[in-house]
């Protein structure tokens, strides 16, 4: 498309005498340089300001609520406060390696958005390789990580970022065995192909595919979590054990982009989690919808994001609640527990597509159901606990 | 060593070692709760020790006492522990009275045993949300802040300060209990109980919470004695000893009372979970104590008749009071002037502050942070 659009403006003279391939990758950067400042930055900002007000409804007290209606452009006020602030380098540290980590974290997570698809036309590249492109891409991200807690030259951003390492590199590989289960149904790597493969309704759904892939999304999402760096396994930035981890000499713009990829990472967590397990953008095909691109699109993207916000917004009420874990049982719990788990996840799979190669309507139909009764419980109990400790609801999320 | 019938030397080197690292957690840290400071010897992230340094507080109290005069050091007093103020205001004034041979008016010591459970709950809310902060969740810090808050309302109302109190004097208290303020107190509490009921389900059944908790610093009840442990830190040991209880002074022989104490629900026997528990159990009975206060209450002055210039006879005497921080000791020698001569304050702080050391040797970098909280050191009160 974009292409097409370059070639006409060589043909009628727009661009002058310009070399094609000089026009490419001018056009090429602007229209990254578009995506990014349009879409992935906005979406990191407006993940900030969702995140203050969800907890601020969570711990009774108000958020954020002045600049803008209802405090909704504080994101972009704090941003640019850390843009214009000073950044001061520590005499000590390795200047060079300090400045270039935001740039490796921010790249790791901004590239992720290349293959990420919000509809079924809405998509920056469908590579072939996509969920394995984008696993790669965030890995990118514990490298940035790294390059700061050791730049610093200092002990708490050291330990910060070894800790970092040392958890990002163990739960990838459940990860890894977790996707792989959705791999070994759908036989591609594309994301557009894995949601394709999918319906709209909860029971063609992968996660409701088999009792196999109901745990491996449960082990997706946490060891997501844990390379997000989320509560329950922020321990790269601990703030009561290690100052800030391994932002703790950073200031500034160079700060701000940590805090960036941290709340984009969300977005793009919950991402893998809705094209994988969750349906991605399918929506029904209601008549009439098809016959226009442009509202089946926005269609297909509004359902992908209200159901990617949906995981931001439970991973938030996740960091609300729990405490943070140690690191010896971070450690454990991949390593005794998720990974096995994954293994015997990964084998069953191959069974269950060995058996019912076109998938196996009761179990799909039964899975649903227990998914759904778990969702009803939960809410139960919520409502229990509210009851019993008397109180006030307030359904309104603004005031 | 022969390979192949060649004498060969190899040189082994010396293995793989790791150095040891030092790492200075403190005084400006966000978990060490005012400024401490620890000199942490760390081998990764499994401690070797870490070293208390004290004395970024240190303000001289005790010697400004021989300046300022009797009455005149109450407020100074507020300073030695603010987070449980009421407390060291009782202690200084049971000293003087002792020494001057006061006698408090009956509704007077229920004033102060009022005032002292309250702060001792709101002391109590800040020790455990500030541990499960420093464990890493968010919320429960902000409700238990919440309950404070009405807490340091309640209070304002009593004395006009949220902190420093000065609520005290010697011969009884500054105010009496404002009109509507039993109703006020009571109304607070049966919300409270209710909140209690929530925070338990939040965190006492957390699980993460608990296996953060469980086993980290254990410590025996012999341990305790020889470090010289105090009140709620003690009692998580399994050591059933309050002062409230077994050296009884105010009006705590007239009110019943349990005394809590660990019992290694998580795990062992006083590790940080049992000061954690033990410090939400003291919350409800102080709730109880303050229930019988408001029923028991009699009418009647509030502070007796005492003189301007007060001059006790020369002597020198020792009281005790239990603190949210445990036993806390004042001592005071009058040499019959209206300036005593020396005072003396033993705090609770102080004696955990110097446990950290031998309970730190081999714990996790991040159990550091609980171990701090668990006990509850209050930085002002271990400097003074």
């Amino acid at each position: 498309m974009l292409q097409q659009f370059l070639d006409s403006l060589i043909a009628d003279g727009t661009l002058g005498g310009m070399p094609r391939d000089v026009a490419y990758l001018i056009g090429m950067l602007g229209a990254g340089a578009l995506v990014v400042f349009g879409f992935v930055l906005n979406i990191s900002g407006v993940t900030t300001f969702v995140e203050r007000r969800v907890w601020a409804r969570i711990q009774s007290r108000i958020g954020p609520n002045r600049v803008g209606p209802q405090g909704i452009l504080q994101w972009l006020a704090d941003g640019i406060k850390l843009l214009m602030k000073e950044e001061a380098i520590p005499f000590a540290a390795d200047s060079a390696l300090f400045k270039l980590a935001p740039f490796v974290v921010t790249v790791g997570f901004i590239t992720a958005f290349v293959a990420v698809p919000f509809s079924s036309a809405l998509v920056i590249a469908d590579l072939n390789l996509g969920i394995l492109y984008i696993t790669s891409m965030t890995s990118l991200v514990v490298v940035g990580i790294m390059i700061a807690g050791w730049a610093s030259n200092n002990k708490w951003s050291l330990i910060g970022g070894i800790r970092a390492a040392a958890q990002i590199v163990s739960y990838e590989i459940p990860a890894a065995l977790s996707i792989f289960t959705v791999i070994l149904i759908t036989g591609t790597l594309s994301m557009q192909g894995i949601i394709q493969q999918q319906g709209w309704g909860p029971w063609d759904w992968f996660i409701f595919h088999s009792p196999f892939t109901f745990v491996g999304f449960f082990i997706t999402f946490v060891s997501l979590l844990a390379e997000g760096n989320r509560t329950p396994f922020d321990l790269p930035e601990a703030e009561s054990e290690l100052v800030a981890g391994f932002v703790t000499e950073y200031s500034g713009a160079r700060y701000l982009f940590f805090f960036l990829v941290e709340w984009g990472n969300l977005y793009v967590i919950s991402a893998i989690l809705v094209t994988l397990f969750l349906g991605g953008w399918q929506v029904p095909m209601i008549p009439g919808l098809a016959e226009s691109p442009f509202w089946l699109n926005l269609t297909q993207a509004v359902t992908f994001i209200v159901k990617s916000y949906a995981g931001v917004i439970t991973m938030m009420w996740i960091r609300a609640t729990l405490p943070r874990v140690r690191v010896d049982q971070l450690m454990s719990t991949c390593w005794k527990y998720l990974l096995p788990i994954a293994f015997v996840n990964f084998m069953g799979t191959a069974l269950w597509v060995l058996i019912w190669p076109e998938g196996f309507r009761f179990a799909e139909l039964a899975l649903t159901l227990l998914g759904f009764s778990m969702v009803v419980y939960f809410f139960y109990r919520v409502v229990f606990h509210l009851r019993r400790s008397g109180a006030e609801l307030t359904f309104s999320p603004l005031s | 060593m022969s390979i192949a019938g060649f004498e060969v030397e190899v040189d082994r080197g010396r293995g793989l070692e790791t150095e040891e690292m030092t790492l200075n957690m403190g005084p400006q840290h966000p978990s060490t709760h005012g400024v401490l400071r620890f000199v942490v010897k760390a081998d990764g992230e499994i401690m070797r020790r870490a070293i208390p340094d004290v004395g970024y507080l240190h303000r001289s109290i005790e010697k400004i006492s021989e300046k300022v005069g009797y009455h005149g050091f109450m407020p100074y007093t507020d300073r030695v522990d603010y987070v449980a103020a009421m407390f060291c205001n009782q202690g200084w004034g049971m000293v003087t009275e002792k020494l001057a041979d006061i006698e408090v008016p009956k509704r007077g010591e229920y004033c102060r045993v009022i005032a002292a459970e309250l702060n001792r709950i709101s002391s109590h809310l800040l020790s455990v949300g500030t541990m499960i902060l420093d464990i890493g969740a968010i919320t429960p810090f902000f409700h238990a802040f919440r309950e404070r808050e009405k807490i340091n309302d309640l209070l304002e109302e009593l004395c006009g300060a949220r902190l420093t109190y000065n609520y005290m004097r010697i011969g009884g208290v500054a105010w009496d209990l404002p009109p509507g303020y039993e109703e006020k107190v009571l109304a607070f509490l049966s919300q409270f109980d209710r909140m209690l009921e929530e925070y338990d389900d939040l965190v006492t059944s957390n699980k993460l919470f608990r296996a953060r908790c469980s086993g980290v610093a254990a410590i025996s009840p012999a341990d305790a004695a020889a470090y010289n442990l105090v009140g709620p830190n003690l009692r998580a040991c399994g050591v059933r000893y309050d002062v409230r209880r077994d050296e009884p002074y105010s009006v705590y022989p007239e009110l019943e009372f349990d005394v809590p104490v660990g019992t290694g629900s998580a795990g062992a026997v006083g590790d940080s979970f049992d000061r954690y528990l033990v410090r939400i159990l003291e919350i409800k009975e102080s709730i109880k104590i303050l229930r019988q206060c408001f029923q028991q209450i009699p009418d009647g002055p509030v502070v007796a008749k005492v003189p301007r210039k007060l001059k006790p006879p020369a002597g020198d005497v020792q009281i005790r009071v239990e603190s949210a921080r445990g036993d806390m000791s004042w001592y005071a020698v009058s040499d019959g002037s209206e300036f005593p001569y020396r005072c003396k304050v033993r705090t609770g702080s102080f004696a955990a502050m110097g446990m950290i050391e031998e309970l730190s040797k081999g714990l996790m970098l991040a159990d550091l942070v609980t171990v701090i909280a668990s006990l509850d050191i209050v930085a002002p009160e271990v400097d003074r």
